[in-house]
């Protein structure tokens, strides 16, 4: 293997590892744990915090798994992915790292219009999770995302198109993300720490105790709006 | 029978994991278990202070990390159980002195001759608590009804859940009955719903607590306290026993409520 495969450099306060994007991936894996294991202390003392760029690759879970589990065993953690592969984003979700689409961010305060919205009739995509968000985790999407189980304070969903919960939502969410005011937010039971649509903001009002009931948020005359499910 | 090791955690600090541990290496071994506490909190060491057992420490944790010691060396025994051990941690290195693999390799020697190792995590999320839960075969996080330790409980269920570690068990820490009956404290029943995980135990506020810690003493060798009774029968329910709700709480309604969260009756 070439050299240049793996390129390691200091990084915020940790290390940065570039990966070439066709060598094969175990043998990229088991070369990078013998350059750790050659120089274990240089490489740990940092603070041990990896930054990995993949490029390219698209990189399933059980990949990122696996190169997740060698950083640990020589007690080095993997806290964040860049990558221009939405496969590789979604391994990273999995494994609740943090990942950076490097050729496409999705910016929450852009104002433009990045995405069309497909006829009705064929509808758009997005993505499913079935699964409770704990907190800490996010989840961001160039389309809808629906969430099967809660949202949970503390957990985030940050999505270009809709997003529904079949749960209780109570985390944060942006539905709407590069500037779609006709996005909508749906919830078995409503009760964010914090709303957007587009451009705009709301909070949950402050009623505790009174019985979850579906509702849909979208702007109407410039304001978010919340209607009961009828 | 063979050994257990269990991890306490939290997240948040000051919910009491360390009482934890201390209660509940003691109930342990008034079941006549053999139990090994292991200090994980590199740096920031308690758990000697709070079994009384500061004075006999001659070995640590990264002392055998670092082969300057060997496993029996490190284990400090309890005066009042003989099968009771404890391997403190290091006061002056920090987290990075331990990793996970070291942490597995101990508690792999361990298991050959004890029934429990209960590993005490540090706060937080980095290194310290990796180490901890790294050889852990259960996992007990310790709560307060409190809405800063609930949210903490949570991203470490999250992170547990995302490395695949088996479903770890909720202890809610420090209830007062009084005031859950108020309103004014969040119920066993808000804290369960947000967290959805199974309740292994709930220990009440008690003001003994404190002064046991002080003296070195945990509640648990108490004939009367009211946690020491919580922490026995967490023991119970560790060891695999099916241990009923006893009543913190003498009204019927709560006690109803109480015994649906632990997943029957």
């Amino acid at each position: 293997m070439q050299e240049q495969a793996i390129i390691i450099k200091g990084f915020r306060d940790g290390l940065l590892v570039t990966l070439d994007p066709n060598e094969v991936w175990q043998e990229l894996v088991d070369h990078l744990a013998n350059r750790i294991d050659e120089n274990s202390t240089f490489y740990t003392s940092g603070g041990g915090r990896v930054t990995l760029d993949v490029g390219a690759r698209p990189v399933t879970r059980h990949e990122l798994g696996s190169i997740n589990a060698m950083l640990d065993r020589r007690g080095l953690m993997l806290v964040s992915v860049m990558t221009e592969s939405s496969t590789t984003l979604d391994a990273a979700a999995a494994l609740d790292v943090r990942a950076n689409l490097t050729n496409q961010a999705v910016t929450p305060a852009s104002a433009a219009k990045e995405i069309e919205i497909s006829s009705e009739e064929d509808g758009s995509s997005g993505v499913m999770i079935r699964k409770t968000l704990r907190g800490g985790r996010t989840v961001r999407s160039q389309g809808h995302v629906v969430i099967w189980g809660d949202v949970n304070p503390g957990a985030e969903i940050i999505a270009a198109g809709d997003i529904i919960v079949w749960g209780r939502l109570r985390g944060n969410v942006h539905a709407g993300a590069n500037g779609d005011e006709s996005a909508i937010v749906c919830a078995l039971d409503m009760m964010p720490t914090q709303l957007r649509i587009g451009g705009y903001i709301t909070v949950a009002p402050a009623d505790n105790r009174r019985k979850p009931r579906p509702e849909t948020a979208f702007i109407r005359n410039r304001q978010i709006v919340v209607e009961a499910w009828k | 029978m063979s050994c257990k090791v269990v991890t306490i955690t939290s997240g948040k600090g000051g919910v009491g994991k360390t009482t934890t541990t201390a209660n509940l290496g003691v109930a342990l071994a008034q079941l006549g278990k053999k139990v090994v506490m292991i200090d994980a909190d590199i740096g920031l060491r308690n758990l000697d202070i709070v079994m009384g057992l500061e004075s006999r420490i001659v070995y640590d944790l990264v002392d055998l990390v670092e082969g300057r010691a060997k496993l029996r060396q490190a284990m400090i025994r309890h005066k009042q159980f003989p099968d009771l051990f404890l391997i403190p941690s290091a006061q002056s290195r920090d987290k990075m002195a331990v990793s996970p693999a070291d942490m597995v390799q101990i508690t792999d020697q361990l298991r050959l001759e004890m029934d429990f190792v209960l590993i005490d995590s540090p706060a937080g999320i980095e290194r310290g608590f990796r180490n901890a839960v790294a050889p852990a075969d259960e996992i007990l996080i310790v709560t307060n009804p409190e809405v800063s330790a609930v949210r903490d409980a949570d991203r470490i269920i999250g992170l547990l859940e995302a490395s695949k570690k088996s479903q770890p068990r909720l202890i809610l820490n420090r209830v007062k009955a009084d005031m859950v009956k108020k309103g004014e404290m969040l119920s066993p029943e808000d804290v369960v719903d947000l967290l959805s995980i199974k309740l292994i135990g709930i220990v009440p506020e008690d003001e003994n607590v404190v002064p046991s810690s002080n003296a070195g003493e945990p509640v648990t060798m108490m004939a009367n306290s009211r946690a020491g009774a919580a922490y026995k029968e967490i023991a119970r329910r560790l060891t695999g026993e099916d241990v009923p709700l006893t009543s913190i709480e003498e009204k019927q309604g709560f006690m109803k409520r109480m015994s649906r969260l632990f997943g029957g009756k």
